[in-house]
This record gives C-alpha cells, structure tokens and sequence, in this order.
C-alpha cells in the first residue's frame, strides 16, 4: 500500500469539492445568477444607451464578476472548519499549500468557470463587439484563477470570525484592484483598437504570482485560525 | 494559553509504544488543547511534543505521516455517504480505502450495511461518531490521538472501539486518549493524565 | 557596547524605557515641524505655476512618505513577531497602525486640498492618491481584522498576515494605477508634476519629513505603553486567584 503522493493528494481535495458542488447545485450556482442580477442592474441605472454601455461594459462586467467571486469565498473553507474536514487537512502527510492549490481549483471551477462561460451573453448585452467579447471572455479566464486564489487568503483570514462577510470584502479588495485594472483595461483597449496583448500578459502575470505566493499565505492563515 | 489565560504548565510525560496515555480531568481543565498541542495544532507556549526524539514541528509532515487524529469534530461531510467520506479521507491519508475495506470498516464499527450508502446528514449523532470513528478500522498510523472518542456511543460500540485500541496497542501502536470515562483495558498498559483546570 | 537591548524586549522592561524616551522625540518632533512649516511656508519662494496654492505639498509629500513607510515598518514587526515568537514585536506593530492610517489620511485631505485650487476638483485619480487610497483600505483591514478576532494571539498573527501580503500588494498597486492612468488618456493629471524644487522648497520637505518621523515615534511608543497596559490587564484578569497548576501523573 503506497502513500499518496501530492498529486494524488491534490486530485482527491478537487475530487471531493466537486463531488459536493455536485450535491448542492443550488449552492453552487448562486455566484452565476448573482453576476447576471448585478450586471442587469447598471444598464437600468445608467440608462440604454449604447455608446454609454460600451463605455462602461468592460468596467462593470469585470466588477461584477469580481463581486461574485467575493460571495462565493465563504464556501471555500467555511464548511471545513466548522465540521472538522480543515484539520484533518492539515494533519496530512503532504504540505499545505499544495491542498490549498488543490481547493481553490476546485472553487474556481464552481465559482469562476460558469463566469467565463456567461460572459460572452453578458458582453452581448453591453453592446461589446466580437473581438470585445471575446478577449472579456480570455480576460476573466485569466483573471478569475487569481481572485480565487487571492480571495482564498482573505477567506482563510477570517475563518470563524464574526462579521466575516463583509471583513473579507475588505480584505480582499485592495487586493483585487490590480487584476481588476489589467481585466477591464484588456477589454478597453480591445474597443479602442489598441490590443488587449499587454494587459492580457500582465493578467497573466498577476496568475503566476499568485499561484506562487497565494498558496502559502493561505495555508499560514489557515494554520492561525486552527489554533 | 487559550485566551490569555494559562491551562497547565510544568507537564513532562512520556508514552511508549503499546501504552495508552488516559488524559482526565474537569471540564475546562485543557485536556482538548493539551491533546492538540500533541497534533501540532496548537503550538505550546514553552516546551516541546517529541516524536522519536525530534521536535514535531520541525518534523511536520513526517510526524503527520505517523498520526491519525480524532477531534471533537468529526471531520465528515454531511453531504457525502459514509463510503465517500472514508474513500476520500482514507485517500488523503494514506490509509487503505477501497470499497470493501471501507464497508468492513464500518461494520466493524457498528454500522449496518443499511446506512453506509445514505447521506451522512442523516445519520443520528452516534451514527456520524462512528462514521469518524470507522477510520481506526482503517489506519495504519502508529500514533493515534483521540478526543472524546466514546461520546454519542452506546456501550455495544464502546466496546467495539476499546476492542479496536487495544489490538492497535498490542500491534506496538501508541494512544492518547482524552476521556471522562473509564477506558476498559488492562492496567499495564494505560497510564493516567490528571490536569487540574 | 555595555546596552544589553534583548533585556528592552520585554514588555516590563520596555514600558519604563519608551516612558523615558516620549518627551524628547516630541520635542525635536515639535520643533522640526516648526522648523519645516517656518522655511515651507514663509521662506521658500512662490511658485511660478502655482501660486501660493502648492505650499501645502510640505504636509502632503512628508505624510505620504510616512503612510508607506509606516506599513512597511509594521509588516516588518509583524514579521518579527511571527518568526521570534514576540510579544512585544506584536505589540509595536498593534500600536504603528493607527499613525499609519492617519498619515494616510492626512495625505489623502492635503491631496484633495491641492487639487481644488490647482486643477479645479477636490479628487483626482492619479496614480499617487489612488495608491493612498487603497493604502488607506489596507490600514483599515489590518486594523479591523485585529479588533474582529478575539483571542489575541490569533489577531497579532492574522493581520500580521495580512499586513505582509499588503506590503507585496503596494508596489504592484502603483504599478497597476499608473498603467491604468495612461489607458484612460483623458484623465492624465498628475500630482507628481509639482514645481521645480527650489532648494529651500527641498529643505522644507525633509525637516517637515523628519518631523513627523519623530511625532511618529513619540506616538507609537506612547500608544504601545497603552497596548502593554491592556494586554497586562487581560492577562490579570485571567489569571485565576488560587489554582494549583501542578499536574499529577500516576
């Protein structure tokens, strides 16, 4: 009988995420309507003009998605905590920050993808012309991952802390500004004729640091919050 | 310390193998932090948990790799099977877990076959004890820390688990155990823990 | 050296120590400050661009050198605390917080106060303020996330967490506001462009810098005399009258 080796470690935390996404499919679709509710609110704020639309299209619909991921943070560690699933994590024979990986994944296929996938329709809606849409869509590809993998930190800071709702939105916000900037900021330039290139990079650049830094930042707030 | 306020100090005990260490004590009096502070959970505020001579902090995932950790909680998911929660724990362990070993382990814990494919959510609070608890039946680690082990359980599954102790104390594993009750083995084998809260 | 500082960690120790030292930190603080305000607003020359109006980058310059370098200076004791296991560490990171955040603030105020008379509106998003900003929210997070957890230890831990992983986030913030400041052409001013520095002018903003260095200082170490008296309290309070702490083994 072999140990598991991290690979395998981190397939069974996806496998069991996704096996419970599976199980409250309600739970799981929420960020999705959210994103649509929201992104439907500003054209009925701001009024249907279109050239105002595509103005602001990027903008909001990079903000919503950002808010969305923010509400779903709460189901990454949450339920773990509270019925004891964290710590056994943390008494496994393989390093944290590896698990971690391996959760967040999991929330970004819950969370994030169904975002990518609807933003295409959502673009639609703002008057974003194809080449628009389309880099809106490679845009949150790039830069969901990272709020995940961000917001994991905030919502590991604040794992049982009363109020934690709205303190992981402060948290975590500052700390989106950057990708929140490159991702909107590709779409922008895509509608000016510029190129999204340059901010598509940075985006992409934004997802290699914090898969590299995001993972143990997580799993040493995690350990604090066992104690 | 929880909370500032000081739980025990001056504790030095050693636990060989085929021994159980009984933690007793009032309510309140850190017998749960005392068992994490052996998990590594807590870090102690002065001294040292060793493991075969070696700090368990620096050894870390070593020293995790030797455990099987049983808390107040029972680390299951309401939402999956019995089965999927010991296939998926077990597999994250390192623990032997295909789906007849997962079965015997249940039953041997008092589980009939009936319950091991509903969700655990709902499952009486005796029932989920020994969901988490069926992971003994599982473990091959030699260290194992155990809180409360025996609440929920009626005297038919206590016995089942004290049985399951001890042929893992005889096999040259090592407990400690955090109980109010009496644990029903032999008294060569268990030495007592008393903290004064 | 016949100073032995290791004693000085020590929360008894360092009390009486930071007590002793308050009163000449406020003084060479009060009178750098006057010094600084004295050349920034009276000596130096008008500026040619703007008037009378740009005197008041001698408070906003130094305070946003301070909001910066304040946090990276409470992420370092953060980082202290959690690699030697130091109370007092902690404490002093508690205790820089609120200076930070109201240096932050005050940048914030004078940005907006030059920005009225030069460009015409009370905020302009240039990537200096908006960095200050975001600062701002950071100093609030660490702070709120230090009075939302409870137990102690944990919220000296958690938001020294937190304030490393702000520190990582400033530089990449002003990157990122910059970047974002040449995308949206229209909206390019700029707070950096300020008037030529005149020598005096350069004077005025370092003694006024190392004013505030110094109020800092007096400050904190006041405000950490308050954070050990607290932490004493709570442990007192807890401890109980008459308990054996002796553990039987049998």
């Amino acid at each position: 009988m072999t140990r598991p080796g991290m690979w395998d470690a981190l397939c069974g935390v996806v496998r069991r995420d996704l096996l419970l996404a599976m199980r409250r499919r309600s739970d799981a679709a929420m960020p999705v309507f959210f994103l649509v509710i929201v992104a439907s609110l500003f054209p009925l704020g701001v009024g249907p003009e279109p050239a105002v639309l595509r103005t602001i299209g990027p903008g909001v619909l990079w903000v919503a998605a950002l808010l969305a991921c923010l509400l779903s943070l709460g189901r990454v560690f949450t339920a773990d905590y509270l019925d004891g699933v964290l710590e056994q994590m943390v008494l496994i024979a393989q390093p944290l920050p590896v698990l971690v990986v391996g959760k967040v994944f999991a929330h970004w296929v819950i969370a994030g993808v169904p975002v990518v996938l609807l933003s295409p329709l959502l673009g639609l809606q703002f008057g974003l012309d194809g080449e628009a849409v389309a880099v809106l869509a490679l845009s949150l590809l790039l830069g969901t991952p990272t709020l995940s993998m961000i917001g994991a930190i905030g919502a590991a800071l604040v794992l049982g802390v009363r109020g934690s709702g709205l303190l992981v939105a402060l948290l975590v916000l500052p700390l989106y500004v950057p990708v929140l900037i490159f991702g909107a900021g590709a779409v922008a330039s895509s509608l000016a004729g510029v190129g999204a290139e340059a901010n598509l990079s940075l985006l992409g650049a934004c997802l290699v640091l914090s898969l590299f830094f995001a993972p143990w930042a997580t799993a040493a707030a995690l350990r604090i919050a066992l104690e | 310390m929880r909370g500032e306020r000081r739980l025990f100090s001056d504790v030095n005990v050693k636990v060989e193998p085929g021994t159980l260490l009984a933690v007793v004590g009032e309510n309140g009096s850190g017998k749960t932090s005392f068992l994490r502070i052996l998990t590594s959970l807590l870090p102690p505020e002065e001294g040292a948990v060793l493991w075969q001579g070696q700090d368990i902090r620096q050894l870390k995932e070593q020293y995790y790799a030797q455990l099987t950790y049983i808390g107040h909680l029972n680390g299951v998911k309401d939402d999956l099977t019995p089965i999927e929660n010991l296939m998926a724990s077990a597999g994250l362990t390192g623990d032997q877990h295909s789906s007849p070993l997962v079965q015997e382990a249940l039953e041997s814990v008092g589980l009939k076959r009936t319950v091991h494919r509903l969700p655990t959510k709902v499952l009486s609070q005796g029932q989920r004890r020994r969901v988490a608890l069926a992971r003994l039946w599982l473990s091959t680690h030699p260290v194992w820390l155990l809180d409360e082990p025996f609440t929920s359980l009626d005297t038919a599954s206590t016995a089942l688990v004290t049985e399951r102790v001890q042929s893992h104390l005889r096999g040259g594993g090592l407990a400690v155990v955090v109980t109010h009750q009496e644990v029903a083995l032999p008294s060569d084998v268990i030495q007592r823990l008393r903290l004064n809260g | 050296m016949g100073i032995n500082w290791l004693k000085y960690s020590a929360p008894q120790a360092f009390y009486p120590l930071a007590g002793k030292l308050i009163p000449w930190f406020s003084v060479v603080a009060a009178l750098a400050v006057a010094a600084g305000l004295y050349i920034g607003l009276l000596v130096a020359p008008t500026d040619f661009q703007q008037g009378e109006s740009y005197r008041i980058i001698f408070v906003h310059v130094p305070a946003a050198w301070m909001s910066m370098f304040l946090y990276v200076v409470m992420a370092l004791w953060a980082a202290f605390g959690m690699g030697l296991n130091a109370r007092l560490s902690f404490m002093m990171a508690q205790a820089i917080a609120p200076t930070g955040a109201m240096f932050t603030f005050l940048a914030l105020l004078t940005g907006a106060m030059w920005g009225k008379p030069t460009w015409g509106a009370w905020w302009v998003w240039d990537a200096r303020l908006t960095s200050e900003l975001i600062l701002l929210f950071q100093y609030a997070g660490v702070m709120l996330l230090r009075t939302s957890i409870d137990d102690l230890r944990r919220a000296d831990r958690a938001s020294g967490v937190f304030a490393l992983v702000g520190v990582v986030n400033i530089p990449i913030i002003y990157f990122s506001v910059k970047w974002w400041n040449t995308l949206h052409q229209g909206a390019s001013v700029s707070m950096t462009a300020a008037p030529k520095m005149a020598a005096t002018m350069l004077t005025a903003m370092l003694l006024m810098t190392f004013g505030f260095w110094m109020y800092s200082v007096a400050v904190i170490l006041a405000r950490s005399r308050c954070v050990i008296l607290e932490r004493e309290q709570l442990l007192s309070w807890n401890k109980p009258a008459s308990m054996p702490d002796a553990v039987e083994v049998r």
